[in-house]
């Protein structure tokens, strides 16, 4: 067993371990699931990385990074759509805001023959945890401009609104280029603990810890990416569930389900409305953050309706709204058949030839195709998705469905 | 308690009078006259010439008839079926690439100058504007049907609609893929001048009448025939429609055909101007919806008047700004109308 292998599993335990320790029985000790589900997660975590050859272990890797900054998208957008009924089609400009002013935030500005084409407003250079905060922050405040005036009208009028602002964001970043380098990309985006697959290693960890991680080359970057990327997830997940059963939660769902009777018991339905409107921008924000982190160059294109808004819309719905781990199944499942149809349209490259000569190279649309099939499938047919809304009364409570 | 019945016993408070008055038709009209206003001083700020503005208005007007094709046809669908239709704009691109795809089975004629296309296009128009109509009725059928029956919300609609928009889009990338096209590559389009240094394409012209052609038509059919005027109804209120006997699943089924097929004539149009692409709709809906709003939701002639005010501040306002932002002013419109009067110009007081 390389040394290697050892830090990678330890990174890819994390989630392992917080899985692991979820699906043990709620009756053991708090203590004795942690302990058990980090011994069963590094086991596992040690089993993948030992049996699959590096090519896959990396594959794997990436997906589940791309698929973890899509579950946080979902998360937010399921406290706005799921909880509170909030009909926002512009998720691509909270994810937009928030990645650029995460890269503004922690890059440098560019000196010297950099300078000369590449150019940005700010460059602060702060960590990596300040970006996020800065990305959440300038996401809720444009949720906050654009739900302002649209989320005391009629519902429809937000989901227009949205498609505007995402719009908006999209043509400012493509053509001020003073901003974010205009429609070329915003490079260098730093990586955070990019110390772990460094040379001269973390100064600030004790030398033990620093040690465990010195095997690690600056392609094994990955592992430690989604470390923070799942840790991300995770804490997300924990703060919503514990927010959706609070009696704020419940305030959400009564606007959802019915406003006229949220008002008559003395409920700010718009205010509500908001608040869940601004959360759930905050947490696309922190999502925009982490995928520009991941990408360390962005572009306008990144955030175009396809992949930032429909994409996201599709997860939550084949995972089930109102569930906080339907939002993060689904995301996972979708991106699984996203990428998996990859494979689908490359098999079916010589039947799609035989159709017509155009046609192979606008295979990757086929996907779009089925991923719209399958969302008025859903719509259709199993509008609660694959689990269905959580029901639950309170956290205290063993009352009848809610 | 005390103070607010003294209050009340005073009439409304001077904020919510103020309210009020800022959110009369009146007050709107003045803003959006004040908006036009101020773009045109702005420009003459930054040296434009006045014949430039007025090309420019001239070139807005024409925008602006064929933002109003498509228009007419979600504001008829919003009010008529409460779905807010976030494929329209797709459906014009797929009425756009129903004429390309045209013109490449019809022999190509000789332009008929002064304009750039020649009369195949007329003949795929004619085409197109049924086949569009169709492909939303089916829409309807195979999807928005079910769901009304289920007594699905505005927003599961709404949702169906964007999976619509989707779908169309896929099925257009799948036939042309995503690269520019041109309905007659190469063939050049020179401005000619009208009158008094006013410089257009004869083209847009040409789109211009056409556009007012069609707007006319609709207007015989909304006041002259019997289904115009059950549509209006059902639009206006559609459970008062129902009960005085109007046959709904036929004002339903006109009102995607016709919806449908105005957005097919304008993606064409559109297309003749600029250019196709595949994402050329989806962009074109956030002027769609300013307009319909702006003109009251279920008004079609007040989608007219959306769709005029929006393309003239659009194309007015690329004197001193990025062509590229025009959408975007679109958004500031759409927002100001939002916050001042919701229900828009021709709506009732205290609706929306």
């Amino acid at each position: 067993m390389g040394d290697a292998t050892l830090a990678k599993s330890l990174l890819l335990a994390l989630p392992l371990w917080f899985l692991a320790a979820r699906t043990l029985p709620a009756r053991l000790p708090w203590l004795a699931r942690a302990l058990l589900g980090a011994a069963a997660g590094w086991a596992v975590a040690l089993v993948v990385t030992l049996v699959l050859p590096p090519g896959q272990m990396a594959y794997l890797v990436s997906f589940a990074i791309v698929g973890s900054i899509y579950a946080v998208l979902a998360l937010g957008l399921n406290v706005q759509w799921g909880y509170t009924g909030l009909f926002n089609i512009g998720i691509a400009a909270f994810f937009a805001i928030g990645a650029f002013t995460s890269a503004l935030v922690t890059t440098r500005m560019p000196t010297g023959a950099a300078a000369a084409f590449s150019q940005q407003a700010f460059g602060l250079g702060a960590p990596f945890l300040a970006g996020v905060l800065a990305a959440g922050v300038a996401a809720g405040v444009l949720a906050l401009l654009v739900g302002g005036p649209t989320l005391r009208l009629r519902e429809d009028y937000l989901a227009i609104a949205t498609i505007g602002i995402a719009e908006l964001v999209r043509l400012v970043f493509q053509n001020e280029r003073w901003l974010a380098n205009g429609p070329q990309p915003l490079r260098g985006i730093p990586q955070p603990l990019a110390c772990l697959v460094r040379d001269p290693g973390c100064s600030w960890l004790p030398a033990p810890v620093a040690a465990l991680f010195d095997p690690l080359a600056p392609r094994d970057y990955p592992y430690v990416y989604l470390a923070i990327a799942t840790l991300f997830v995770i804490v997300v997940y924990l703060v919503l569930e514990r927010a959706i059963r609070s009696p704020w939660g419940r305030v959400l769902r009564a606007v959802r389900e019915d406003e006229a009777a949220a008002a008559m018991v003395g409920k700010d339905v718009a205010r509500v409305r908001l608040q869940a409107f601004v959360v759930g921008a905050v947490i696309m924000g922190f999502g925009g953050a982490l995928y520009a982190h991941y990408m360390i160059a962005i572009d306008y294109t990144h955030f175009d309706a396809l992949y930032a808004t429909f994409l996201v819309w599709v997860m939550l719905m084949l995972g089930g709204s109102g569930n906080n781990r339907g939002a993060i199944l689904g995301a996972f499942a979708l991106w699984g058949v996203w990428t998996g149809a990859a494979f689908l349209v490359d098999l079916a490259r010589p039947l799609l030839a035989a159709i017509s000569s155009d046609l192979p190279a606008r295979g990757p649309y086929l996907r779009l195709l089925f991923i719209a099939l399958l969302m008025l499938f859903i719509l259709l047919y199993r509008p609660k998705g694959l689990i269905g809304e959580e029901r639950f009364v309170s956290r205290d409570s063993q009352g009848r469905d809610g | 308690m005390a103070k607010a019945l003294a209050r009340r016993a005073h009439g409304p408070r001077p904020s919510a009078r103020l309210r009020r008055a800022l959110g009369s038709r009146t007050a709107l009209v003045v803003l959006l006259v004040a908006l036009l206003f101020g773009l045109w001083l702005l420009a003459g700020a930054q040296g434009v010439t006045g014949q430039r503005l007025l090309s420019l208005a001239v070139r807005g007007v024409m925008l602006g008839g064929v933002l109003a094709l498509g228009a007419i046809g979600l504001t008829l669908i919003f009010g008529v079926l409460r779905i807010p239709n976030f494929a329209h704009g797709d459906l014009m691109t797929w009425g756009a690439y129903l004429a390309l795809f045209g013109l490449t089975l019809l022999p190509a004629g000789p332009p008929l100058a002064p304009f750039s296309f020649g009369a195949e296009l007329l003949v795929l128009l004619v085409l197109v504007v049924p086949l569009v109509g169709f492909t939303g009725y089916l829409l309807d059928r195979l999807v928005f049907r079910r769901l009304r029956a289920r007594r699905a919300p505005s927003v599961i609609l709404a949702m169906a609609a964007l999976g619509g928009a989707f779908l169309l889009r896929s099925v257009i990338y799948l036939g042309w893929g995503a690269d520019f096209r041109n309905y007659y590559t190469g063939r050049p389009r020179p401005a000619v001048e009208l009158f008094a240094g006013i410089r257009v394409r004869p083209d847009q012209l040409f789109i211009l009448g056409l556009a007012l052609l069609f707007i006319f038509l609709v207007y015989l059919l909304l006041e002259r025939t019997k289904m115009g005027k059950a549509m209006r109804a059902t639009a206006d209120n559609a459970d008062l429609a129902r009960i005085t006997g109007i046959d709904t699943e036929g004002v339903i089924r006109w009102t995607w055909l016709i919806g449908g097929g105005l957005a097919g004539a304008g993606g064409v149009m559109y297309a003749l101007d600029t250019q196709l692409r595949p994402e050329m709709g989806w962009w074109l809906m956030l002027p769609l919806f300013a307009s319909v709003i702006l003109g009251t939701i279920g008004n079609a002639y007040g989608a007219l008047v959306g769709a005029l005010v929006i393309g003239l501040v659009w194309q007015m306002s690329t004197a001193f700004l990025n062509p590229a932002y025009g959408p975007g002013v679109a958004f500031v419109v759409l927002i100001l109308v939002l916050l001042f009067r919701p229900q828009g110009i021709f709506g009732k007081p205290g609706g929306a």
